[in-house]
């Protein structure tokens, strides 16, 4: 209980210190000392709370409760506040808010939403998501303080606002404490309109026209699922007669089952899944720090939270299904649609979106083997992930660029960058690596469910593994002596360093992980076999091993030119052509923009979801 | 655990012994079939003995190296399968080897290389699909992963999935890297690309590739002989025939394009090995 | 014996020619002389062949790409040239633009003379390479290395 409160509420105070203290070294060292912290109190917290049954503590809730009652108006007038200016006309922003807390507020303070004396508890996969928040989220925050102070440097147009998105960032991980440990679902909804919030100042940021147009776009988006959330409360209050988040997932699931259907809209908006996917996109114009947050260990985990604690009235129903399929087609569409882009940050962004997918797709059919997988994912994605964007943010500072074929020959300019890149994109989707042993645990529970399923995760997979492939092929092209690049030196390192240990060690852990905290929870998985693990054991040491050969001198080695059918000038990647003049010999990759362009199946997949998502609701009966 | 010990062992030394042996045979029925007499059946080891003896040629000094990475997790995929290991991880090490293959490629930084390394990454998306679509076939049918306990089901699995065994046959080609996909490299006189992925490995190195190819067949033949495993005499005898076909396919075929080869391969993964599984699922109920 | 000997690939270079040695040597591939019975295979790349075929004289223009060719192939390797115009330049040795035979620019280790070269008469030569390149191979191992 302790560590939840402090969880909770002690993010606010740097949040608070970073915006009274204007000086950069006071800033740093704040950060330093708060993101320390929060680490330690996720690990004393799961170190302390792991255990097989949840726990829930009563909470005085007459304060707290007008505390977050009080918060609701404030975020509300908040919201109305930023919306003086909109761009695009886009008016039903505030309607959107006024309908949502006006209903809201209006429940809450005529007493028509029931008392919930429990209102905050800790079970594993509060656990698991604290230790995801509480270690991926402030290595993030460590890398912002080096990244912004080059970012300004380089963008001397953007005014310095580092205080209030560093703030952000503080008061973002207070919501998603207050996210995965509330149980009463006014309390999420409180929290979970903060990191809406939070999320719109971090993509404004730049404060350039598109950064302002993608903040409100994602601001209107979100709301719209604050929307679905706050109908949730009103629903559960008049109908189910409860708001306790415990209470509502026992009852009859005829009853329970459109509020939590409401709840699971939230959630998918909230994970950018398909048809809202296009805030996650927007967001990309945002400094790296906060997409990185946003895309690993905040906002959209939150998303796919809400969902997994629904999953047991979702387990076995047809709108359940519904929901595996929304998470299925963001899946196949996400990674499809990555084929195409050549924007690293993009190409993250699609693959969020399409991992995110797959969290979903588990969730929805919610049976006990799926939600291992489900959680197993969230863990492996969160620190690869991050990795990944920050990697691609401290190459688009040292080279301009974050074009992929840009990163052609990166291994020759940035050595050590592009190996912690590339144990970034081998976590991504290489076996032995976390994702990939989600995916094969996903595989093996599927392949007892509807053979739609499984399909769809083999090809989403397969084309997931086409686009990472063919960047990591860009990224160790060697292209000769060539002018080492700087290689953002400074405290970004421990950063990026410990995100690629981390990501190694979580596939190293990864039985420990079953065992200790999920077993408890959804029971025993007998894919663990002990011949499985030892087979990852053998792939991820030689996984680990192999990479030093490349260290050993080899002396019989003739070297001669690359092969341009005889044509070589002297220097070998050039060329004699047919004119008799020397040409740069380059190469492209593959983007197929035929058949995997944006404009081809973004409507599609839009539509298709939108219609499962109907359908979802039409479904709620059955 | 004695047995897993000595099949895995027995596959690391036998399958090259095979595999070669099969391509010399493919060597000679293909030279028949275009009517020539064709080289000694001993012929690809000469071949891979004389790469050895070779100058050790490299662009750069790393790119050598990821083949044997490539080596080494072929080595640890098909021993996986041949003690009776996980189905999916077994594809899994097999797909790892492959993206190693591909670095390699990459990495050389070579036009040529580079287009065949990409076009090994189509092949990839052609034909993996199938493959794990039918793991997830044998599993519905025998009710586990574990090569070794879909060997010893009594079930005559062809009989429940005869669209996935042809699915598989299909990819195979591609998989074997037969005409008409041989995009990314190929073992004719018409070759592609001067050889594609392979532009830039001489050698030791092309040797190694050459090893693996023969790893890769027998892995991949194992897996067609999973279909037919309830009878042993019969499995060997269809493997054959199948490897006949794909000689026979490969004479008689000319390269395509790499769309035709997607689209295809997509539509055999999902017609037929799709349709399979969803008799299987909504009419037998299994 | 040495594996060379049984698994010579063979790279084929046409120079300055009238391409009439060029479809002999595709002859031989063909299933009337069928050179892969020695398993000769035809590569199209030199860092995979042994046996560098050149019909065709040298000119201006190719002598970079030859010269570049033959640096690409690995050791022990051996160069035939095939045809009257690789050995001297032929009929076109008095042009503006030619240099002679394949001798000019990298060392050749067998003529095989003809206009057009026959078939069998390339086969034959072939097969004398392999007795030129063992003994490269014994000379490489016993650490002379032959440029």
């Amino acid at each position: 209980m302790t560590w939840i409160t402090f969880l909770i509420i002690f993010p606010l105070l740097p949040a608070c210190l970073v915006l009274l203290f204007k000086s950069v070294s006071i800033q740093k060292w704040v950060v330093i000392i708060a993101s320390a912290l929060i680490c330690i109190g996720s690990v004393c917290l799961a170190l302390t709370c792991t255990q097989a049954e949840a726990q829930y503590f009563r909470v005085t809730p007459d304060i707290v409760n007008k505390l977050v009652a009080t918060g609701d108006i404030t975020l509300a007038l908040v919201f109305l506040y930023v919306c003086r200016h909109l761009p695009l006309k886009r008016y039903w922003i505030p309607l959107l808010v006024v309908v949502q807390y006006g209903a809201v507020v209006w429940y809450d303070l005529s007493g028509r939403v029931p008392e919930t004396t429990h209102c905050l508890f800790v079970d594993n996969l509060s656990v698991i998501m604290a230790l995801v928040i509480g270690i991926v989220g402030p290595l993030i925050t460590v890398y912002t303080i080096g990244y912004m102070e080059k970012y300004h440097e380089e963008h001397p147009e953007v005014p310095d606002r580092r205080d209030q998105f560093l703030s952000a960032i503080f008061l973002f991980f207070s919501a998603m404490y207050g996210i995965i440990f509330s149980n009463n679902i006014t309390w999420i909804y409180f929290f979970w309109e903060i990191t809406t919030f939070c999320s719109f100042i971090m993509i404004g940021y730049p404060q350039t026209e598109e950064a302002v147009h993608n903040s409100f776009l994602a601001l209107w988006m979100l709301l719209l699922g604050g929307l679905g959330f706050a109908a949730a409360i009103l629903y559960a209050s008049s109908v189910c007669g409860t708001v306790d988040l415990r209470q509502l997932l026992t009852m009859k699931k005829s009853v329970v089952l459109l509020p939590v259907l409401l709840i699971c809209f939230a959630g998918l908006n909230k994970a950018a899944q398909f048809p809202f996917a296009k805030w996650l996109l927007g967001a990309m114009v945002a400094p790296t720090p906060s997409s990185a947050l946003l895309h690993s260990s905040t906002m959209v985990k939150a998303g796919v939270y809400i969902v997994l604690r629904c999953a047991p009235v979702l387990h076995g129903t047809a709108a359940g299904a519904m929901v595996a399929l929304i998470g299925g087609l963001s899946f196949l569409a996400g990674s499809a649609l990555a084929i195409s882009q050549r924007d690293g940050k993009r190409v993250l962004a699609y693959s969020t979106i399409g991992n995110l997918g797959l969290i979903i797709l588990c969730a929805g059919i919610g049976s006990h083997l799926t939600l291992w997988a489900a959680v197993l994912l969230i863990i492996f994605h969160a620190p690869a992930k991050a990795l990944m964007f920050l990697c691609v943010g401290t190459v688009e500072q040292q080279t301009g660029s974050r074009d992929i074929e840009d990163m052609n020959g990166l291994i020759s300019r940035m050595p050590l960058l592009t190996i912690v890149m590339l144990i970034g994109l081998a976590g991504m989707f290489l076996a032995p690596f976390g994702m990939l042993i989600s995916k094969w645990v996903v595989l093996e529970v599927l392949a007892r469910k509807n053979p739609v399923l499984p399909m769809i995760v083999i090809f989403g997979g397969e084309l997931m593994l086409f686009f990472y492939v063919k960047w990591m092929g860009k990224l160790v092209a060697v292209t000769g002596p060539q002018p080492q690049q700087g290689e953002g030196i400074g405290i970004e390192w421990s950063a990026l360093g410990g995100l690629a240990v981390l990501t190694v060690l979580v596939c190293g852990l990864f039985p420990f992980v079953g065992i200790y905290l999920i077993e408890p929870m959804y029971g025993c998985d007998p894919m663990l076999s002990r011949q499985a693990i030892r087979a990852v054991a053998i792939m991820l040491g030689l996984m680990l091993l192999l990479p030093l050969g490349f260290f050993i001198p080899r002396k019989d080695l003739v070297h001669v030119d690359l092969y341009l059918s005889g044509a070589n000038v002297t220097d070998p990647h050039k060329f004699m052509d047919s004119m008799g003049t020397a040409r740069d010999c380059s190469f492209k990759n593959y983007y197929i923009n035929k058949y995997f362009s944006e404009e081809k199946l973004f409507p599609g997949a839009l539509v298709g979801s939108i219609v499962l998502l109907i359908l979802m609701f039409s479904m709620e009966k059955l | 655990m004695n047995t897993v010990f000595y099949t895995t062992i027995g596959y690391i030394l036998l399958a090259p012994f095979v595999g070669g042996l099969l391509m010399g045979l493919d060597r000679i029925v293909t030279a028949r079939m275009q009517s020539r007499v064709g080289p000694p059946v001993l012929q690809p080891f000469y071949d891979v003995f004389k790469l050895f003896g070779k100058d050790k040629l490299t662009v750069n000094q790393f790119h050598n190296y990821y083949l044997v990475c490539f080596f080494i997790f072929i080595l640890v995929s098909g021993s996986m399968f041949f003690a009776g290991n996980d189905l999916l991880m077994v594809i899994f090490a097999f797909i790892v080897a492959d993206v190693l293959l591909i670095l390699a490629a990459y990495s050389t930084n070579s036009p040529y290389s580079s287009i065949g390394a990409e076009r090994e990454l189509l092949q990839m998306l052609s034909a993996e699909p199938m493959i794990l679509l039918s793991a997830v076939g044998l599993y519905m049918v025998t009710g586990s992963f574990k090569v070794s306990a879909i060997v010893s089901c009594e079930k005559p699995l062809i009989v429940y999935l005869p669209g996935v065994f042809l699915g598989l046959t299909y990819v195979l080609t591609i998989k074997l890297r037969k005409s008409p996909f041989d995009l990314s490299t190929s073992h004719h006189a018409h070759q592609e690309l001067v050889k594609g992925i392979t532009t830039e490995f001489a050698g030791p190195a092309l040797a190694v590739i050459e090893i693996v190819h023969w790893y890769e067949t027998i892995l991949l033949l194992g897996m067609i002989y999973l279909f037919f495993a309830f009878n042993p005499v019969l499995g060997v005898v269809v493997v054959v025939f199948v490897y006949f076909l794909e000689v026979l396919v490969d004479n008689t075929n000319a390269r395509i394009k790499w769309e035709l080869m997607l689209k295809s391969a997509w539509m055999v993964t999902i017609i037929v090995g799709g349709g399979n599984l969803f008799v299987l699922y909504y009419v037998l109920r299994l | 014996m040495s594996f060379i000997k049984k698994s010579p690939w063979m790279f084929h270079y046409d120079g300055s020619s009238c391409n009439g040695c060029d479809i002999e040597v595709l002859a031989c591939l063909m299933p009337m002389y069928d050179i892969e019975r020695f398993g000769v295979i035809n590569t199209g790349n030199p860092k995979h062949s042994d046996i560098l075929l050149i019909t065709g004289s040298i000119n201006r223009q190719n002598e970079d790409v030859v010269k570049t060719l033959y640096g690409q192939m690995g050791n022990p390797k051996v160069v035939i040239a095939i045809g009257t115009c690789a050995a001297s330049g032929g009929i076109f040795a008095e042009c503006y633009n030619i240099l002679g035979g394949v001798n000019t620019t990298i060392p050749v280790d067998l003529y095989v003379p003809g206009c057009a070269a026959r078939p069998e008469a390339i086969i034959d030569g072939v097969i004398q390479a392999l007795d030129i390149l063992e003994e490269k191979q014994k000379q490489r191992k016993k650490g002379k290395v032959t440029k």
